[in-house]
């Protein structure tokens, strides 16, 4: 049943990026629970707008949880307390009349704040870049089914490519390692024939890009398991393990 | 060789050197129990044990320089992980919730590892540099652990130990690649089993020599 409930929001407020940020307390009153939390925050935002001052800058895009642009750390869990959703799909009946929601950017180094809540996830883009995809030269379409992929192995690989390259993997981890993001752009095209030529060069080179943009090291904690919105199986890090030391062990690739 | 540097230089492969090490650790901590048990049987029982080993000689040597090479990668290399990993956050959460994931064990690697550092140090100075010539190993032993303070540091450490290992174990297989639906619940009842076993088995072995012998 819909319900108005009234909260406190301890927002980090931060207007560029080498500027020094603080949490910010504001009232969100009279809120439905049938909205979602970037609906919450527009209407606190309106507010905010009509005091003549500056609205929460936050990022946001499809707002039904498939784009990955949204996300933000609530009361310590990244995307909020919800299993596998995103930010924007987390309805306010999650909370009660009168919480308090500290809501922080995404921290890591390899993720700079612009502004707010907006932090900058190009290094995502990054390993995409040293790797994350298969090189077609095009030619004449092949007929459907020419190569065989078993259900199992096509249903793996879908998992993977699930990943929607939100970054809450990273703002999960205790040590902000990227290796799920990574792991499940790996496996996603490890497992698909059309991947393999490349897997080997693949696996390095994301591997050694993710190092250099400064993101830490997989200890295993698991804590991006539990918080990603598309609940991606660390079983993928372990196949970009795997990945990794076949492509250092028996490939040709330095 | 450039591409070897290059493999274990990455964060994988630091992973993996900690998780090669750390296996060995668990092979070595194995055979050291089993050896220990044998105090249970004893004075004359465990002087023959000890006996026996040292008339490996150079065997011996080998191992025990070997071990404190894999010591000397496990001990550097987690510690380079452990700097590294803070600096990745440099600006760090207000509100720090954990969503399930980490456990007791996995949250504390570099402490307990740290403090078992410092015990390794302490034991190795309160055991094996010692004088050998004028009391059996049996003697340096009971002495030591009759003690009710050394016998405390020692059961704490193997607590220390034992906790370590809880996500060490299972760790080290994820590491290497081996996290399959069909085994990977096998491998951490293993870590689990495993871990109350060194816990148990070598932290009865102060508590006996304090208050039963
Ligand atoms: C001597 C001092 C020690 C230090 C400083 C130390 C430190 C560490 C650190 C920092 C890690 C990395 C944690 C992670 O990546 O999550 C680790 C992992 C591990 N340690 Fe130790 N440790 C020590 C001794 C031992 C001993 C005696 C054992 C014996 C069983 C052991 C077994 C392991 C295992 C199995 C791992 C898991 C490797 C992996 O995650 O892939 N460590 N240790
Ligand atoms: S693995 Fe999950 S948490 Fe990480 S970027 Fe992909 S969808 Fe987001
Ligand atoms: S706005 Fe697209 S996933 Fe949330």
């Amino acid at each position: 049943m819909t319900k108005a409930i009234n909260l406190t929001l301890k927002v980090w407020r931060q207007q560029g990026p080498d500027l020094k940020g603080r949490l910010e307390t504001y009232d969100a009153k009279n809120i439905s629970t049938d909205m979602s939390f970037l609906e919450m925050i527009d209407v606190v935002n309106e507010k905010i707008t009509l005091e003549g001052k500056e609205p929460i800058a936050f990022d946001n895009d499809c707002r039904e949880g498939i784009c990955g642009m949204c996300g933000a750390v609530i009361n310590g869990r990244a995307h909020g307390p919800e299993k596998g959703t995103t930010l924007c799909q987390l309805h306010m009946r999650q909370f009660s009349d009168n919480d308090i929601i500290v809501i922080e950017p995404w921290r890591a180094k390899a993720f700079k704040v612009i502004k707010d809540l907006v932090v900058d996830r190009s290094a995502l883009d990054k390993i995409i870049q040293a790797g994350g995809y298969i090189s077609v030269n095009t030619g004449g379409a092949q007929d459907a089914n020419s190569i065989l992929v078993p259900q199992e192995t096509a249903e793996l690989a879908m998992d993977a490519a699930a990943c929607i390259g939100c970054g809450a993997c990273v703002a999960a981890c205790p040590n902000a390692s990227a290796m799920l993001f990574t792991s499940a752009k790996i496996s996603q095209l490890a497992l698909l024939p059309q991947g393999k030529p490349e897997a080997a060069r693949r696996a390095i080179a994301m591997t050694r890009v993710m190092d250099k943009l400064g993101f830490g090291n997989c200890t295993n904690e698991r804590e991006c398991e539990a918080e990603c919105p598309k609940e991606i199986s660390i079983t993928n890090i372990a196949r970009m393990n795997r990945e990794y030391l076949k492509a250092s062990f028996i490939s040709t690739v330095q | 060789m450039y591409w070897l540097t290059k493999t274990f230089t990455t964060s994988i492969g630091k992973k993996i050197l900690m998780a090669l090490t750390g296996l060995s650790f668990c092979g070595f901590l194995t055979v050291h129990l089993i050896g220990n048990l044998t105090l249970y049987g004893g004075q004359d029982l465990f002087n023959a044990y000890v006996e026996h080993l040292h008339s490996l000689g150079p065997v011996i040597t080998l191992f025990e320089w070997g071990l404190l090479l894999l010591a000397i990668i496990h001990i550097l290399t987690g510690s380079i992980l452990f700097f590294q990993n803070l600096i990745s956050r440099p600006v760090r959460y207000k509100v720090n919730k954990n969503a399930g994931g980490r456990t007791l064990g996995s949250a504390t690697m570099p402490y307990t590892g740290f403090i078992l550092m410092l015990f390794i140090i302490f034991h190795l100075f309160d055991f094996h540099f010692v004088d050998h010539t004028n009391q059996t190993v049996y003697q340096i032993v009971s002495n030591s652990l009759s003690q009710i303070g050394l016998a405390t540091i020692y059961l704490v450490a193997v607590i220390i130990a034992a906790v370590h290992i809880s996500h060490g174990f299972w760790s080290l297989f994820q590491t290497l690649g081996a996290n399959h639906p069909k085994y990977m619940p096998t491998i951490k009842n293993i870590g689990i089993l495993f871990s109350l076993i060194i816990g148990i088995g070598f932290g009865f072995i102060p508590i006996f020599i304090a208050f039963i012998v």
